[in-house]
């Protein structure tokens, strides 16, 4: 490991890492679909979703690599790092369990995404601010499928309002890390670089709400919430994750592909 | 109609401003706002286009006075044979 | 009466051949020979049912990709063969069928898809040797088709050619990394071109002397060239490519006949051919299983869709042609 002493770059590098490995994470999750989606259009629309986080992680590790100023591309940080040197929240490496848990994770996921993204425009790095102009037009377009979907699972069939449901009552305790903060996000926000995602959460809730409330979902309860993600710790289903998607790369050290 | 009820939807696209749109293909979605948004992912998978405008198959009207199927009316009829009307052919010899 | 509508389709059929003759486009609201629309339904069913299946083999290595960018690259081109297939359905709709029938006819195997994809992809190099050699072979068949006679299939495989060359120099540029990196990674790509190559000749089908329907669909413009001509035109092709490649292809009687130059090549195993078509290949059952899942699992889905459309129709009813939609760029 390498990361930069100086205090601003170091925060900067886990920044960075901390959305870019939110969206290689989900970008991984969605790509499980491909080939067994309820739909072929449907295939094409979470690929697409699933293409455009890559995109997003790809510029976001390259951006921390840059930071960090050493020898590690956005290749090293994808598949040499361990899981204790990930940075993403526990919502992205659930698993994907039925359509309506994947659906219930984007909307809960791209809502956050495309608030995040509407403030970093603004951003004093130009390296973030770049990657939130393009970036929210994509959780725009993500957002409004998720919210599409939610609706027509929701006030579709009693079958599918049930499993609906279950997948927001499943998912909701990993969505208050969304708006952890910790020195990193304070200290950068502090000085215009980053978005303090604690502001993000009213808003956050009002759009949620007003989504459900249309599908005729209800929020559940709030009974515990899952953290950790941002400082390593992450659920059970992460390791199983890396681990696919890590061995490949490892097994044939400093080979080019 | 399939068994299913996903409605068959007609897609055209205007590439860029000053141009007239174009029909693509078509696709199989719920209702409006699903048939735009597979459109948009189907269709402009390479930024291809810029307005898209979907339409159910069975609301477009057509008459092709040089196509002479004796199936279709000569005028204000379906663009296609629809589905249910139709029986499947028997397994044919193939390569 | 009687003698009236048999001059009618007399000169139907006239009107037909003459068409066809002079290579004008039939369209859907042509009248055609039943035999024709048959025939033409079942290929392009096929076809599609081929791109759908086609991307299991692929989507397989796509949590695995070792690199960042081979991973976009991948799952673009799976999306692709999603889109080919749904093009390809859509040509097929034209003709008076509907989507959900076809992938009942796949789901209980009374129509088929190439054959090539009942063998699995065991290792990375896989999607390399995919990319290279089955997407060859495919547009090889496939750009002919671009002429053929029926609108709808000659316009989707206008699109699908495009966007299909892509993919057989993504397959090719995987495969060159491989043969140049490390030993490792050099017999990777080895064996897996050891394992597609064959198959992939038999893409084209039978002898032409086996083939005796070819006849019939080269006439109504279904079928541009015959399967012995495009087998050639492929291997004439590839193997210069293999040398650029650094990697043998697994037939020791490959040779240019420098009279005709085109290659001579090794007995084809049509007996594994006939086998793997009916059933007998590596994941003939697997690949049918894993579609028939994804559909049975998404009928909940589908059925919501439906549900809530209906429940809010009277919402948009007034509104009941057209939608315009601004992509979001």
């Amino acid at each position: 490991m390498s990361e930069p002493t100086e205090p601003t770059a170091a925060a900067l590098f886990t920044y960075a890492l901390r959305l870019g490995d939110d969206a290689l994470v989900l970008s991984q999750r969605l790509s499980e679909w491909a080939s067994r989606a309820p739909e072929i259009e449907e295939d094409i629309a979470l690929t697409n979703i699933a293409l455009d986080l890559l995109g997003q992680a790809r510029a976001l590790l390259d951006y921390a690599a840059v930071v960090e100023g050493g020898t590690r591309d956005e290749d090293d940080l994808a598949y040499l790092r361990t899981e204790r040197e990930f940075r993403n929240v526990h919502l992205v490496e659930q698993e994907n369990g039925d359509f309506a848990h994947t659906i219930a994770r984007q909307l809960f996921f791209s809502t956050y995404q495309l608030f995040l993204y509407e403030e970093l425009i603004s951003s004093t790095d130009e390296l973030l601010a770049g990657v939130a102009a393009k970036a929210v037009k994509e959780a725009a377009y993500h957002h409004d499928h998720a919210a599409l979907w939610t609706v027509r699972l929701g006030d579709g069939t009693d079958d599918s309002r049930r499993r609906m449901q279950a997948a927001v009552d499943r998912l909701w305790p990993f969505t208050a890390e969304l708006f952890d903060a910790d020195d990193v996000e304070t200290g950068l926000a502090a000085q215009g670089i980053a978005v303090d995602p604690a502001n993000l959460r009213a808003r956050w809730e009002r759009s949620v709400s007003d989504t459900f409330a249309t599908a005729t979902l209800v929020i559940p309860p709030t009974v515990w919430t899952s953290h950790g993600g941002r400082r390593g710790v992450h659920t059970e289903c992460f390791g199983y994750l890396l681990a696919e998607m890590q061995y490949l790369h490892r097994l044939h050290p400093g080979a080019s592909w | 109609m399939s068994d299913d009820g996903l409605p068959l939807w007609e897609v055209f696209i205007r590439g860029r401003r000053g141009l007239s749109h174009v029909h693509a293909g078509s696709l199989h979605a719920a209702d409006e706002a699903m048939a735009l948004r597979n459109a948009r992912d189907v269709y402009t998978r390479r930024s291809e286009g810029v307005s898209i405008w979907v339409v159910r198959s069975q609301d477009i009207s057509a008459s092709s006075p040089d196509e002479k199927d004796p199936f279709f009316a000569p005028a204000a009829d379906k663009v296609y044979r629809h589905p249910t009307f139709y029986d499947l052919p028997e397994e044919v010899r193939q390569m | 009466m009687a003698e009236d509508l048999d001059e009618q389709a007399g000169h139907l059929d006239e009107r037909f051949v003459a068409m066809l003759a002079a290579d004008e486009r039939i369209e859907p609201r042509d009248w055609m020979p039943d035999a024709y629309r048959a025939t033409l339904i079942r290929q392009i069913a096929q076809h599609a049912h081929s791109e759908i299946i086609g991307m299991q083999p692929e989507a397989n290595w796509i949590t695995r990709a070792p690199s960042l960018q081979r991973k976009a690259i991948l799952m673009a081109k799976v999306q692709d063969e999603a889109g080919h297939g749904l093009y390809l359905y859509g040509a097929a709709e034209t003709l008076g069928v509907d989507r959900a029938q076809l992938l009942d006819l796949l789901h209980t195997r009374k129509q088929k898809y190439s054959s090539i994809f009942n063998y699995p992809t065991t290792s990375w190099a896989d999607v390399g040797a995919i990319g290279w050699l089955v997407d060859g072979a495919a547009i090889t068949n496939q750009v002919p088709l671009c002429r053929c006679s029926y609108g709808p299939y000659a316009r989707a495989m206008v699109r699908i050619c495009k966007e299909e060359s892509f993919h057989q120099r993504q397959g090719f540029d995987l495969l060159l990394t491989l043969s140049n990196g490390t030993p490792a990674q050099h017999g990777m790509a080895q064996d897996a071109v050891n394992r597609w190559w064959w198959p992939s000749l038999m893409m084209f089908g039978p002898p032409d002397d086996e083939s005796p329907n070819s006849a019939q669909s080269m006439a109504w413009g279904i079928k541009r060239f015959s399967n012995d001509e495009l087998r050639q035109k492929f291997i004439d092709m590839t193997v210069p490519q293999a040398k650029v490649l650094g990697l043998d292809l697994p037939d020791p009687e490959l040779e240019l006949d420098a009279q005709t130059g085109h290659y001579r090549f090794g007995a084809i195993d049509w007996d594994e051919f006939t086998r793997v078509v009916k059933g007998g290949g590596p994941c003939n059952e697997q690949r049918i299983a894993h579609r028939v899942a994804a559909h049975e699992n998404g009928a909940w889905v589908r059925a919501a869709a439906t549900a809530y459309a209906a429940k809010h129709h009277g919402v948009d009813a007034n509104s009941t042609a057209a939608v315009t939609g601004e992509a979001v760029a």
